[in-house]
């Protein structure tokens, strides 16, 4: 405790007194340091937007989502209100948009994004959360499939560590569609920030809190997944957020192998074992990656049909269509997937791979015109059966297995798989016995008794 | 102490306006002297477990409880209690009871419960320990007494309870992180229908740092204490039926697993899920 601190108020001694016992509970820093922070404004909306705040929509959504309702509330006169689309809506396929404050907060003070919502029906909020900047997007937290009833409730949404939220331009943002192709509308009121004290129990947890080995090759990177921080909130409930890389400390075990950038970017140099591990504000995060480096893994052949024969799903030659996930993690499947780039070229890795499908269900292929489907598989595993099957969601382009869906599987024999070679498939459509369609063709499923399979090049074309 | 954060709140603010200050200084005054009132004289220390020696607790004042008792111990609890070094022990100052998920003896967790019974019983005073709390659905630690004349030799169930008297210093729910109860149970005001009171922490919680939980017992009252905060006063008004808090009793330490009071733990309680206690401390009704 160095005296000018208080030597510089030239008050009473009772006060002098007081500031000291004061100051020595505040001050952490030296005095010497003085570090320039930020506004700590907490208000995000409560009856009106605070100052410096923007409103940024999604490309492809619903522009005129967001409205201030003045006959609404759940405190003071206003709420804000978010109109999802109808299914179908020309105006945008869904409500979504980050609110920033380009002047930058210091948030480091809170521990905390809380609302209080409701919707006109019960719903589920496919994202919201804050950090969104529409810039690197360092310290996104989302919280995903978030439950909203039609009655006013209060949310938090906890910082993973506000140690790192000195300088946050994103202080809220959300993405949501519509609810069985409905659209409906949420209000949120009272969206700040706070210190809770009640945030506690830290559990980080890096590819979802899975112990994966899986075998990699030189010269290709590919990013840690899953990751996520868990609290428990003063209400007893535990709460999960996905949180980016920038939260966590990464760690390689043996950096001849492996090495991990902040942004969790696994680069392999070398050959040998590696295990993976992190930690999110000193606590040890769940999870890892023990990756076993053979060698080198030569690049699939490169394709050479003509884009204007081709509709891809996956390929660094060709514009590619939309494809929702290349794992959509159904039940009963194990299979685990990551793409790694090998010299600027992206492959799929499949690792326990029992099944697993593609979906393009947001916008069928319509692979009427199409002859073949063609697919380059890599395993290091022993030869054995590789399943491909195709389903089409008929006219209605919705799954209804008792509707008009087709599908059709084409097994590749184990005679035809080598170990640790590249396999170019190419497969009539014809062959899919049982596709009676494909102008809504939405899923490509993946099985069979290879768990490890790397995918690249995956496309129908037309000769 | 109570005195500091206020101050240091002022501090950031601007310190032109004189007669804010004023203000402020005369309000924080007078509530620490509020606040003081509250606070009896108990303070000839009688018995106390620092805890500091390494190992099982002290066998002079500890004895444990062992099994599953009646019906889980009267309340449907589920787990088995132990002494083995993975349930309790005292470690760096502390004393640690552990609920694990394991099977036992026909039971899914294991935990322990030690009790002072014979080896220290007293009539009034202050009792009171520092607790640092586990948290999850289905968690059930607490800090109680019970009439020295309860006739079981282990602990509840008692063929004489509710009569002889039960005093809950501290009880609380793994889910509820943020909440602890005090209460009596005697005859005609037990179980559902004990005398009892929560309190609530604000901007904390219980399983977080450690906190002190006591009671101040005279012959016409018990106050109860969460820290230097005083939450509930119970008299013999209060209670539905005789008052028995007038012979000796002694003190128990547990921490309990499921049963009716909270419920089965779900698939989100992490285990295992500690209870540490820095002290026990009791004083004299003087």
């Amino acid at each position: 405790m160095r005296k000018s601190t208080y030597i510089r108020f030239k008050i009473t001694s009772i006060l002098a007194l007081l500031i000291i016992v004061a100051a020595s509970c505040e001050r952490d820093l030296s005095d010497k340091v003085e570090f320039a922070t930020f506004p700590s404004n907490a208000d995000i909306f409560i009856d009106g937007f605070s100052g410096g705040l923007d409103y940024n929509p999604f490309g492809g959504s619903k522009l005129d989502a967001f409205s201030v309702d003045e006959e609404v509330s759940y405190k003071g006169t206003a709420s804000m209100r978010l109109d999802i689309p109808n299914f179908g809506d020309p105006d945008g396929a869904y409500a979504g948009a980050i609110f920033p404050d380009a002047a930058g907060r210091d948030l480091s003070g809170y521990d905390a994004l809380t609302f209080w919502a409701k919707a006109s029906q019960a719903a589920t909020i496919n994202a919201i959360g804050f950090g969104n900047d529409f810039d690197e997007n360092k310290y996104l937290v989302t919280k995903t499939n978030l439950r909203i009833s039609t009655n006013w409730k209060k949310y938090v949404i906890p910082f993973p560590d506000p140690s790192k939220l000195t300088f946050e331009k994103g202080m809220f943002w959300y993405a949501e569609g519509p609810e069985n192709n409905n659209g409906y509308s949420i209000w949120i009121d009272e969206l700040k920030f706070e210190k809770l004290g009640t945030i506690a129990q830290p559990r980080p947890a890096i590819f979802n809190g899975e112990d994966i080995v899986d075998q990699r090759f030189v010269n290709t990177t590919s990013q840690i997944t899953g990751l996520t921080q868990t609290f428990n909130l003063g209400s007893g409930v535990n709460e999960t957020v996905i949180v980016a890389p920038s939260y966590f400390t990464f760690k390689s075990s043996n950096i001849e192998v492996a090495r991990v950038s902040e942004l969790g970017e696994i680069s392999i140099i070398g050959t040998g074992t590696a295990k993976i591990t992190a930690t999110l504000a000193n606590v040890a995060a769940a999870g890892s990656l023990t990756i076993e480096v053979l060698g080198s893994l030569e690049a699939a052949p490169i394709p050479i049909r003509d884009q204007s024969n081709v509709i891809s799903l996956f390929s660094n030659v060709y514009n590619d269509v939309t494809v929702d996930t290349f794992n959509p993690f159904f039940q009963f499947s194990t299979t685990q997937n990551s793409i790694i780039d090998l010299n600027g070229d992206d492959i799929i890795s499949y690792t326990d791979l029992n099944f697993v499908a593609i979906l393009t269900e947001s916008q069928p292929i319509n692979a009427a015109n199409m002859s073949h489907l063609h697919l380059d598989i890599y395993t290091p595993d022993a030869p054995a059966e590789f399943k491909v099957e195709l389903r089409d969601y008929g006219a209605n382009g919705v799954f209804d297995q008792a509707g008009d869906d087709s599908q059709g599987v084409f097994v590749v024999p184990s005679s035809q798989i080598t170990t640790n070679q590249w396999i170019s498939l190419d497969i009539p459509l014809s062959s899919f016995t049982g596709l009676t369609a494909k102008q809504h063709v939405a899923q490509l499923v993946l099985s069979g008794g290879l768990p490890n399979v790397y995918v690249d090049n995956i496309y129908f074309y037309t000769e | 102490m109570k005195i500091i954060p206020k101050l240091g709140k002022f501090i950031k603010m601007n310190l032109g306006n004189s007669l804010l200050l004023i203000a402020v200084l005369i309000f924080t005054i007078s509530c620490e002297t509020s606040e003081k009132q509250t606070v009896t004289n108990f303070d000839e220390l009688v018995m106390q477990d620092e805890f500091d020696i390494d190992g099982p607790p002290n066998s002079d004042l500890w004895t444990y409880a062992i099994g599953t008792g009646v019906n889980g111990w009267g309340n449907n609890e589920l787990q088995y209690y132990t002494k083995r070094k993975e349930n309790i022990k005292v470690e760096n100052g502390v004393l640690l009871i552990t609920a694990k998920k394991e099977n036992l003896e026909g039971s899914s967790y294991t935990s322990a419960r030690i009790l002072t019974r014979g080896n220290f019983e007293q009539k009034y005073g202050r009792f009171e320990a520092r607790i640092r709390l586990p948290y999850g659905q289905g968690l059930w630690p607490a800090f109680w007494l019970l009439g020295s004349n309860c006739n079981s030799a282990n602990g509840t169930p008692e063929s004489n309870w509710p009569d002889c008297g039960e005093i809950d210093i501290m009880e609380y729910r793994g889910q509820d992180p943020t909440i602890v109860l005090g209460s009596v149970h005697g005859p005609g005001y037990s179980g559902g229908e004990a005398i009892t009171k929560q309190y609530e922490l604000e901007n904390d919680r219980f399983d977080t740092n450690f906190h002190v939980f006591g009671i101040e017992w005279a012959p016409d009252h018990i106050n109860y204490y969460v820290d230097d905060v005083l939450y509930n006063q119970i008299t013999p008004d209060d209670v539905t039926g005789n008052w028995v808090f007038d012979q000796p009793f002694f003190i128990i330490l547990n921490l309990a697993v499921g049963g009716d009071f909270v419920n089965a733990p779900n698939n989100e309680t992490v285990f295992p899920q500690t209870m540490l206690v820095d002290y026990v401390r009791v004083y004299k009704n003087n």
